[in-house]
């Protein structure tokens, strides 16, 4: 099952990359090319696809997926804009430092989307994470060292909408 | 009209992406190098992307860079983790001046 997943997964991509479609008709080179390549890719790596990926077909994690992504947007832009500020300042205004923050996803996949989230967004880059939930970030403004302070300014605006996600 | 758009986002991509090397050259150490490349360059490049998918309208292009733009999202923040890591690994200090580093303990512990 997951290998057929993976594998109409690969083939898609194939085909968007391709695109076989020129003038009109499809060219059926390419598509067995993509067909061998998509096999071999699923039979080979079918592990990497997440344990729980069946839960992903569930229009409310899609709705929340599709909520989540302009607010994602919005902290990408807004930590453009500051790294841009901190880059640009004569003065050159940070203050950086590691904190530790503990995360109560549980899921793999949660806790990667969290730690990229993490890394996209206003001054903070994840460093190395922990098996009993913690993540440790490089924080170019640190505003606490605590570490339920430090978890309140970065990590809850994304886990509450990843957890809706993702669990 | 869409061609004004693609060339607008394209026009920000590419200053996001010079602000990002202007990061890169003048802050302090690895660990906030990593910072302004990656968050800049990241989006600098998704918004050039997005900006080519906008002046070529619907087809092969824009299907291309679409997806170059998503496997750059995904993969580009992970690239940085496994650099910093990797850095802080290796020996690398952080900057002089900066506040807290709770790391340390954590590999002192790996290491114990």
């Amino acid at each position: 099952m997951r290998r057929l997943i993976y594998f109409v997964l690969a083939f898609i991509v194939w085909v968007l990359l391709t695109w076989p479609f020129a003038d009109g008709k499809i060219d059926f080179q390419v598509v067995i090319a993509g067909v061998i390549a998509a096999f071999l890719i699923a039979v080979l790596f079918h592990e990497i696809l997440p344990k729980e990926h069946l839960v992903f077909i569930s229009p409310v994690r899609v709705f929340w997926f599709l909520v989540y992504v302009p607010v994602f947007f919005y902290y990408v832009m807004k930590a453009n804009l500051d790294v841009v500020y901190r880059a640009l300042h004569p003065k050159m205004p940070i203050k950086p430092g590691i904190v530790k923050i503990k995360t109560n996803l549980k899921t793999e996949s949660g806790i990667t989307a969290l730690a990229n989230s993490i890394t996209l967004t206003p001054g903070t880059l994840t460093v190395d994470l922990t098996d009993d939930g913690f993540l440790y970030i490089h924080w170019i403004n640190v505003k606490s060292d605590d570490v339920e302070q430090a978890t309140k300014f970065i990590a809850r605006r994304f886990e509450w909408f990843l957890k809706k996600i993702f669990e | 009209m869409t061609d004004i758009i693609g060339y607008i986002l394209a026009t920000v991509g590419i200053l996001f992406d010079i602000f990002g090397c202007i990061g890169l050259v003048r802050f302090p150490d690895v660990y906030n190098r990593l910072q302004a490349s990656t968050k800049c360059v990241t989006l600098g490049t998704i918004l050039v992307l997005v900006g080519v998918a906008f002046i070529h309208g619907w087809g092969s292009i824009s299907a291309k860079a679409i997806i170059c733009a998503v496997f750059i999202l995904i993969t580009s923040p992970t690239a940085a983790h496994a650099i910093a890591k990797g850095a802080y690994a290796s020996g690398v200090k952080l900057w002089e001046n900066s506040v807290v580093d709770k790391y340390a303990k954590e590999v002192d512990k790996k290491e114990a």
